[in-house]
């Protein structure tokens, strides 16, 4: 697996867990519980873009691996 | 007329007259009475059978006793809200027991309680050990609370120093396989949301018995076919883990990557994460 791959993968997780968090954020009664999730979404969001800037610099550096 | 009527006739009215009475009288517990607030219900009720049967000859006075004996409690229950002194002269004041882990025998004798029968009291609120007692005290009804020294107090998160999330009430969204309409659109869901999620588990409406929707909007189920293994929902714990997985991957990249400026944005990353994920813990492992 290139690096790129892997920076991949975890760029997914990490959105996956985004999805789910936003969901819960919506459906939760508690104001605290919603007031941290959306804490959260707010924190991972500047970690998804640090890693897609990242990803744009590793495959620009071979794109022989582009798209894997 | 026949007596066999009488009887059935007044027993009948008095049947739905006592409901609304003793309805009348309030709701609190027979258990945690006032030996006075005892001895007026039980009054009632034996007035109530002797007019059933026909044994008070004029029922006017029957009527005026039950009448006396309904209204007294309810307006001694008006002025006792309206003023300490008539609430402590009715009901009587709560005795104290033990103080400072110490027995205060001359309340006991007050109270004629002995020995034996004041441990019994502790014990049936698990104090066993006398010397685990700091108070105790007897309310107005008889009954005996009990406050235990602060190190022998069932530990609690706080006294742990543990972050928990706060849990709103759960609320029964489906029984005996009705879906019910109004505690679902106090959450904010409709029909059509558990629809969804009843068919993503993969079960018919009239196969749920219970269902309830807990404070993070997760649905639980319980089914007529308990043979049905149905998924918990653990939706919370698989997010927590990836953001686990996350964190160690950005440790990895960290470790692995030759670009500086790059192994800096990993290592802040790890970092804000880390601590991102020590508050989250409480809300999503519970």
């Amino acid at each position: 697996m290139t690096v790129a791959s892997q920076v991949k993968q975890t760029l997914a997780t990490l959105k996956g867990n985004q999805g789910t968090l936003r969901l819960y954020a919506l459906q939760t009664r508690d104001e605290e519980t919603k007031l941290i999730y959306n804490e959260t979404l707010k924190a991972t969001s500047v970690m998804i873009n640090d890693l897609e800037r990242r990803l744009q610099t590793l495959e620009y550096q071979e794109p022989q691996y582009k798209g894997n | 007329m026949q007596a066999w009527i009488q009887i059935l006739f007044s027993s009948v009215s008095l049947f739905f007259v006592l409901l609304v009475l003793i309805r009348l009288m309030g709701k609190r517990n027979i258990s945690r009475m006032t030996p006075f607030r005892f001895v007026s219900y039980i009054i009632v009720a034996v007035i109530a059978a002797l007019m059933s049967l026909n044994l008070i000859a004029n029922l006017v006075f029957g009527f005026i006793a039950l009448g006396v004996w309904v209204l007294f409690p309810i307006a001694l229950d008006y002025l006792s809200l309206k003023s300490k002194w008539m609430h402590e002269l009715i009901n009587g004041k709560e005795t104290v027991l033990i103080k400072h882990g110490k027995i205060m025998e001359e309340n006991l004798l007050q109270t004629r309680l002995t020995g034996e029968e004041l441990l019994r009291e502790l014990r049936s609120k698990n104090a066993f050990n006398l010397a685990d007692v700091e108070f105790a005290v007897m309310e107005d009804t008889g009954d005996i609370n009990v406050f235990l020294k602060s190190d022998k107090e069932p530990v609690s998160p706080h006294a742990l120093g543990i972050k928990v999330a706060p849990l709103a009430e759960p609320q029964t969204v489906i029984l005996d396989g009705n879906i019910l309409n109004e505690p679902l659109s106090s959450l904010g869901f409709n029909t059509e949301w558990i629809g969804i999620q009843l068919e993503t588990l993969g079960v018919s409406l009239d196969n749920v018995f219970i269902g309830q929707v807990d404070s993070s909007g997760d649905l639980y189920l319980d089914l007529f076919d308990d043979t049905v293994q149905l998924p918990q929902p653990k939706v919370k714990e698989m997010v927590y883990a990836n953001f686990e997985k996350v964190h160690a991957d950005f440790m990895t990249f960290t470790l692995e990557t030759k670009n500086a400026e790059a192994k800096q944005m990993y290592a802040q990353n790890a970092k804000k994460l880390e601590q991102l994920i020590k508050r989250l813990k409480p809300y999503l492992l519970r």
